[in-house]
């Protein structure tokens, strides 16, 4: 086993894949030779990891054929994708950490119940020695860097006898010598005649990297690109026309209601230091930026929810680094999760219990008749079709949007969103923003999270972008384009902006 | 609607009764026992005599203290498995209590009363350790509760052996019984202590209340059933999650007390007697809604101290009273779990 197997195309015939109401993947026509790097391109939600995902066997297509080597295939599991010769590197590498790197290597390998540990120990120091990875098998998984990781991952696959490669963001969190041999590598094994996809939203890395470049936008196949590429070219593939913005409400200036001062936030993967951010009453600001580039930590910092590594936050000029979620929330700072189910609302419960748990309490049984009262209120008054008794959970997305915003204490002086209008439809979207906006007169400060670049540039008064762990400075909102926005999320562009600080 | 849902439930719970006697009649059959004469038996041993009857009421009190605490540590979504140890300790600290006041001249009722709220705080107590264990130390309730049960069971097992043994020789029969001036007043001629009944009735009362009508309960249940949300909705989770633990070891402490007080005046090896996973079991049994936690609590007490007489007149073990309890808790869930299927698909 190992590098050398038979070179394989790969053919995707009219791919479709509905979630519900979402056509995550439209007609998708792909013919991948082996031996090219192809590369798929497009932000959150285009349908890219769907894509994946069926090629990979984790989801099967609605309709539609996978040929490869021109024999149409059907693929039920990953464990039958890598028996065709397919292999997925995932993002988030799907290891275990509290193993060793031989253990993890054995893993997935159908070979008797006692593995002889001493020839898959020389498998591997010879496939790590052809790429040059310097992997310890006995090391423990956690021990190990993502781009180790990733090494890892990638050698278990070839072992396990990958054809075709798929890698899914794989330049996320790994360092740039890392990122380097990673590519020096894929070029190694195309050279051999393996097919690699390469799933990323970073048009550098596709740029320097890919043979081709499909881009995929609203779970359709928007162009195909040949090498060399125009970045130009590629943001309006990902992003698609410039769309007239609307009428743009400035906000005037305020009190400073969150001042950062040269915060440091660290996760798993990004580091991101040195934040320096005044955001005053009535202002609202969009981060813009793929997922996982460092937003996410920042408004969960932003909220108490994430301790910061160094520098201080004052939220209406108290200080509050170090301090726990309750107590933002005591001084007027409110977080509102993506995820709503999971962690905003509480599956089980009604819309009355609901407005209770987040009223001030008066004595000690609740007051019946004053909970309704306050549930009819505030379904009247956001719009929320639903009753008092109506769970949670039997509400569609954007009443539960509704009903996470009904449920903000009163008065705020900032608001935190992930994400607020994400799979809502127009009405909803509008209704949300309307009743933010109330609240920006109102004196509170609104910082969200978005991945349309129309919703951030149509709502926000400034814009930070998130890049890998970099902030950009405050962009001015009316001052900036989509196209712009799209190129600084993809890595373009940044030389000319002063940065608050880059940080790999 | 909302009605005809209301007995389609009915009628698969009615099924889920039916088909729990069913396999028990099966393993009767297998056994070569005869079971209609074996449920007789049962429904007599528990309500053939005035004795019987009150005896079942002796044992529902426990029971139902047990529950009573338990539905408070299931609202707040964790399984509390400690809860047998939590009686064991409230067992001790009673009699504890009540050995180093037994010879001073203080009247017995004082005794008495200072004895259980000495069982309800060392139920407490331990029901802290599980609490402490899960929320500092990352160890799950339920492993934390095993493992905190045996720990139980050796010290009372060492007390019983050791400091606390007969004078002579000790004894699996327990310590020296206490003077009947240290126990609860009882009926004349009879085993049940209206005294007990009444406390296990308030208990009862009290958790219905709590998880009911007050913000604490609710506050509780979101807890229970999403803290990440609960948590961004201003609760501070993990301290009512060890509130809910002390809470519930209260309760359990309480049943502990009332096996020494009101049933066995001593400690004994097995002085829980598994009221515990018992309760466990009623709570699952009712899904958890403290209304129907006194007729299921007495419904199991009821088969339990029915067939005490079995290896006697029938020569079956008294532990087919626990294989009908365990049949029907499966049969419930399982019978729910096919309702929601049948119903979604519907």
């Amino acid at each position: 086993m190992g590098v050398g197997n038979l070179p394989m195309n790969v053919e995707l015939k009219h791919i479709h894949k509905h979630f519900g109401k979402v056509h995550a993947n439209n007609d998708i026509v792909l013919n991948v030779p082996s031996g090219t790097i192809q590369g798929i391109l497009g932000e959150n939600g285009a349908g890219k990891s769907t894509l994946m995902k069926v090629l990979s066997g984790f989801i099967q297509a609605d309709s539609g054929e996978i040929l490869l080597d021109g024999h149409p295939v059907t693929i039920h599991s990953p464990a039958d994708a890598i028996q065709h010769g397919i292999g997925m590197l995932h993002q988030d590498p799907l290891d275990f950490p509290p193993m060793r790197a031989l253990d993890n290597f054995l893993l997935g390998h159908s070979g008797g119940l006692f593995p002889d540990r001493k020839a898959v120990a020389r498998d591997f120091k010879r496939l790590a020695a052809q790429f040059d990875f310097s992997l310890d098998p006995d090391s423990y998984v956690d021990s190990l860097t993502v781009g180790e990781r990733q090494q890892l991952e990638i050698l278990r696959l070839l072992w396990l006898g990958a054809r075709v490669l798929i890698l899914d963001e794989p330049t996320t969190g790994i360092s740039a010598i890392q990122k380097a041999k990673l590519f020096e590598t894929l070029r190694k094994l195309t050279a051999q005649g393996m097919t690699v996809i390469f799933v990323s939203h970073k048009l550098e890395d596709v740029e320097v990297l890919c043979h081709t470049v499909a881009v995929l936008r609203a779970g359709k196949l928007v162009g195909e690109v040949k090498a060399p590429f125009q970045t130009k070219k590629l943001v309006e593939l990902m992003f698609g026309k410039e769309i007239s913005l609307g009428a743009r409400q400035a906000a005037g200036p305020g009190r400073s209601v969150l001042e950062l001062r040269g915060v440091a936030i660290e996760d798993i993967r990004l580091r991101m230091s040195d934040i320096n951010l005044s955001v005053r009453g009535g202002e609202v600001i969009g981060l813009a930026g793929m997922e996982g580039s460092g937003q996410g930590p920042f408004i969960r910092a932003c909220a108490g929810l994430m301790r910061t590594v160094g520098g201080r936050v004052l939220v209406n000029d108290r200080d509050l680094t170090g301090k726990s979620y309750h107590a933002f929330k005591r001084n007027g700072v409110s977080f509102l999760p993506a995820s709503r189910l999971e962690e905003g609302l509480v599956p089980g419960l009604t819309l009355t219990e609901h407005f209770v748990l987040s009223e001030e309490t008066k004595g000690l049984f609740i007051d019946r008749e004053g909970g309704r009262k306050l549930a009819e209120d505030r379904i009247s008054s956001f719009n929320i079709r639903g009753t008092p008794l109506s769970t949670v959970e039997s509400l569609s997305g954007g009443n539960q949007q509704r009903a996470l915003l009904a449920l903000l204490q009163d008065p705020l002086s900032l608001i935190l969103l992930e994400h607020p209008t994400r799979g809502l439809d127009i009405e909803s979207t509008i209704y949300i923003w309307n009743k933010l906006k109330e609240r920006c007169k109102q004196g509170a400060a609104i910082i969200f999270i978005s991945s349309d670049l129309e919703e951030i540039l149509q709502y926000s008064d400034r814009v930070l972008v998130f890049f890998s762990g970099k902030v950009s400075s405050p962009l001015d909102a009316s001052k900036t384009t989509v196209e712009q926005l799209g190129n600084l999320i993809g890595g373009k562009g940044w030389e000319s902006l002063k940065t608050e600080k880059a940080h790999g | 609607m909302v009605r005809s849902n209301r007995w389609v439930n009915l009628g698969f719970q009615l099924a889920a009764l039916v088909l729990a006697l069913l396999f028990t009649t099966l393993i009767l059959l297998a056994a070569g026992a005869p079971p209609f004469d074996a449920y007789a038996n049962i429904l007599r041993g528990a309500f053939g005599s005035m004795i019987n009857f009150t005896d079942v009421l002796a044992a529902w009190v426990p029971l139902l203290l047990t529950t009573a605490g338990l539905l408070i540590t299931f609202a707040a979504g964790l399984w509390n498995i400690g809860v047998e140890g939590q009686i064991m300790l409230g067992a001790i600290f009673t009699t504890w209590v009540l050995r180093e006041l037994q010879d001073t001249s203080m009247p017995p009722a004082l005794i008495i009363t200072l004895g259980i709220l000495a069982g309800m705080i060392g139920g407490a107590l331990w029901a802290m350790l599980a609490g402490a264990l899960k929320t500092f130390g990352g160890v799950n309730e339920i492993f934390g509760g095993l493992g905190l049960n045996f720990v139980a069971t050796a010290l009372t097992l060492w007390l019983i052996f050791g400091p606390w043994k007969r004078p002579g020789v000790a004894s699996m029969s327990g310590t020296v019984p206490f003077d009947d001036k240290l126990a609860l007043p009882a009926f004349t001629g009879l085993r049940l202590s209206p005294w007990a009944l009444g406390i296990a009735m308030i208990a009862i009362v009290i958790v219905y209340l709590l998880l009911q009508g007050t913000y604490f309960g609710l506050r509780l249940k979101a807890v229970g059933k999403n803290p990440k949300a609960a948590f961004l909705l201003g609760i501070p989770t993990w301290q009512y999650m060890m509130f809910s633990f002390v809470l519930c070891g209260l309760f359990a402490g309480a049943a502990g007390a009332m096996q020494v007080v009101a049933v066995y005046h001593r400690l004994i090896p097995s002085i829980s007697s598994g009221y515990g996973y018992l309760g466990l079991m009623v709570a699952m049994l009712i899904n958890y809604q403290a209304l129907w936690a006194a007729p299921i609590a007495f419904f199991y007490a009821a088969l339990n101290i029915g067939s005490i007489q079995l290896p006697i007149v029938l020569h079956l073990d008294s532990s087919l009273s626990g294989v009908l309890q365990g049949m029907l808790v499966l049969f419930v869930l399982l019978v729910e779990g096919a309702r929601q299927r049948l119903m979604k698909k519907a």
